[in-house]
């Protein structure tokens, strides 16, 4: 008998879960907004549905009724990309070790 | 591009965002994790245009649309304070919830652009994982629009609550369920319509009970559920990255939550089902009397620190209110020169989100290696000559190990008292956001330093 594809996704998601655990318990707690931050910008990966979405239309036709919800979330998880990953950026920039000829 | 490369490319991504977390490990391999991360992000949008292979005018409209969303992030991102990183978290949760419903809508719309059936005849599994996505998404966006209306100020921080709220929560809960079921049974789009407005409503009524100082578990707890969206809604486009993104910024969040409400003594559905503030009414009454309080000004302090041999300095919240972190940087730096020790107490749950304090300390420059977490730290308060407490005040608190009584009882605090003096600088006597007396303001050792937390630390310095 064939196992559902599901199956396989769902052992992704499980797997995923745990290894999400285990990797987050061992951030710094120094480093939590960092995390909450780039956590944020690795969510909006959601872009993926929402340029299928925008490119959905078919020929000729660019805006249709559902098309133009995936354009909307295109912006929406573009910010999300940006603005996630250059503030996270811009923070940790700024943690640095102490100086010794201080 | 084959289904099965592009299904090997989106896993590579997830796996490079795995490593975008593990990097965050320790400060020095912090950067690189970040590079991962955008790396991961770069390939899953190629391979998402590869795998489309429609370079038609729609093409341009999503590279116009993606740079105008890009650069309004990258703006954001630059100008953004870094006092108002919880506002911003908040706010980016919102958007991605946001985003979860607009691709289920338009999956529901348009079924056979995701292979996923035809409208009217969607194959049911798919159906109940977008109804989950845009359900869940549904709740992370107005949970997170409240919770940033809440950090912003433009709503009061203080919990709202009405008679019957938990009641008329759990009956839209049932009511989402049965709607999910109808959906299935009758692929209406109406009771999809209606599904995701019944969500924006729940997202809504469980935020607006959560007080002010338990903002750090509600933005953890939309942390989380955006991952769990982004999860539901990779089942639902069979996408690999996105399923294993959304396990990871869902577990993520969960365990954030976790740490919260373990550095506040208080079980997740206390702090969910909210209203702290309202149910300590009468402990504040009972701490009404006055007692004696010693005050001092900018010279007290500088003469007791400038007589110590090693300072802990707290911050809290306060401190992000004034911006003081740079003045009180300075002022740490006149110490050292000094050739006095001094080091950086952090509780868990200081500030309105998880790291807030050490994001604050960093950005003034101060060493990593000199700021340490509670556990780390609290030890050392007995041996220390001065601690100075700046804008933290409940996490202080010495009641919570006192006072079975007080709603704080058992809350892991900073062992402040055991210090030789303490210094504490706040506006007035009012309690904090537990709205409880704190008992270190009567200390015999304890000098209060009533002042704007900024102006005070640069006074101070000057008197050094």
């Amino acid at each position: 008998m064939e196992i559902d594809p599901f199956i396989f996704r769902l052992s992704i998601f499980i797997l995923s879960i745990f290894v999400g655990y285990y990797v987050v318990w061992s951030v710094t707690p120094s480093l939590h907004t960092p995390l909450m931050s780039v956590t944020n910008a690795i969510s909006s990966v959601i872009i993926v549905g929402a340029i299928i979405a925008a490119l959905s239309g078919g020929d000729g036709v660019v805006f249709s009724s559902s098309s133009i919800y995936g354009f909307l979330a295109i912006i929406l998880a573009a910010v999300n990309i940006f603005g996630g990953f250059l503030v996270t950026q811009r923070m940790l920039a700024m943690y640095k070790k102490k100086k010794k000829d201080k | 591009m084959s289904a099965n490369l592009s299904a090997i490319l989106y896993l590579v991504s997830g796996v490079l965002f795995i490593l975008a977390l593990r990097g965050l490990s320790s400060p020095e391999t912090s950067r690189q994790g970040n590079l991962f991360g955008i790396i991961g992000m770069v390939i899953a949008v190629v391979v998402t245009f590869l795998s489309v292979g429609n370079f038609s005018s729609g093409f341009i409209y999503v590279l116009i649309f993606l740079a105008v969303g890009g650069s309004i992030g990258a703006f954001i991102a630059y100008r953004i304070p870094m006092t108002a990183m919880p506002e911003l978290v908040a706010g980016f949760h919102s958007l991605v919830g946001l985003a979860a419903v607009f691709v289920a809508i338009s999956a529901f719309m348009n079924p056979a652009a995701f292979n996923l059936g035809t409208p009217g005849n969607i194959k049911l599994a798919s159906l109940i994982e977008m109804a989950i996505g845009a359900a869940v998404g549904a709740i992370t966006f107005s949970g997170s629009v409240i919770a940033f209306l809440k950090l912003q100020g433009i709503m009061s921080g203080a919990p709202i609550t009405f008679k019957g709220q938990h009641l008329l929560n759990a009956l839209l809960l049932i009511l989402i369920v049965i709607l999910t079921i109808y959906l299935c049974s009758t692929q209406s789009s109406n009771l999809f319509w209606t599904l995701i407005a019944v969500s924006f409503l729940i997202g809504f009524l469980i935020i607006i009970p959560i007080g002010g100082a338990d903002m750090p578990v509600v933005i953890s707890m939309l942390n989380s559920y955006s991952g769990w969206a982004a999860a539901g809604i990779g089942f639902t486009l069979e996408n690999t990255a996105l399923i294993i993104t959304g396990a990871l910024v869902g577990s993520s969040g969960a365990i954030l939550s976790y740490i919260m409400c373990k550095g506040m003594n208080r079980s997740f559905f206390n702090v969910i089902l909210g209203g702290f503030g309202a149910t300590d009414q009468t402990s504040e009454n009972q701490n009404k009397e006055q007692r004696p309080v010693k005050s001092g000004n900018a010279d007290d302090a500088a003469f007791l620190m400038k007589n110590a041999s090693s300072v802990i300095i707290v911050p809290g919240y306060g401190m992000a209110v004034a911006q003081a972190q740079h003045a009180l940087r300075e002022m740490v730096d006149t110490l050292k020169k000094n050739d006095i020790k001094v080091s950086y107490a952090i509780h868990p749950v200081a500030g309105r989100m998880p790291g807030h304090m050490n994001v604050l300390l960093a950005e003034a420059n101060v060493p990593y290696d000199e700021v340490f977490e509670l556990e780390e730290i609290n030890n050392d308060f007995a041996n220390a000559d001065v601690a100075f407490v700046i804008g933290a005040n409940d996490v202080t608190n010495p009641v919570a190990k006192t006072d079975p009584q007080s709603p704080i009882y058992g809350m892991p605090v900073l062992d402040v008292e055991k210090c030789k003096s303490v210094l504490f600088v706040k506006r007035s006597l009012s309690p904090g956001y537990a709205g409880i007396d704190n008992d270190l303001f009567y200390k015999e050792n304890t000098l209060m330093l009533f002042a704007d937390a900024k102006k005070m630390t640069e006074d101070i310095t000057k008197n050094l």
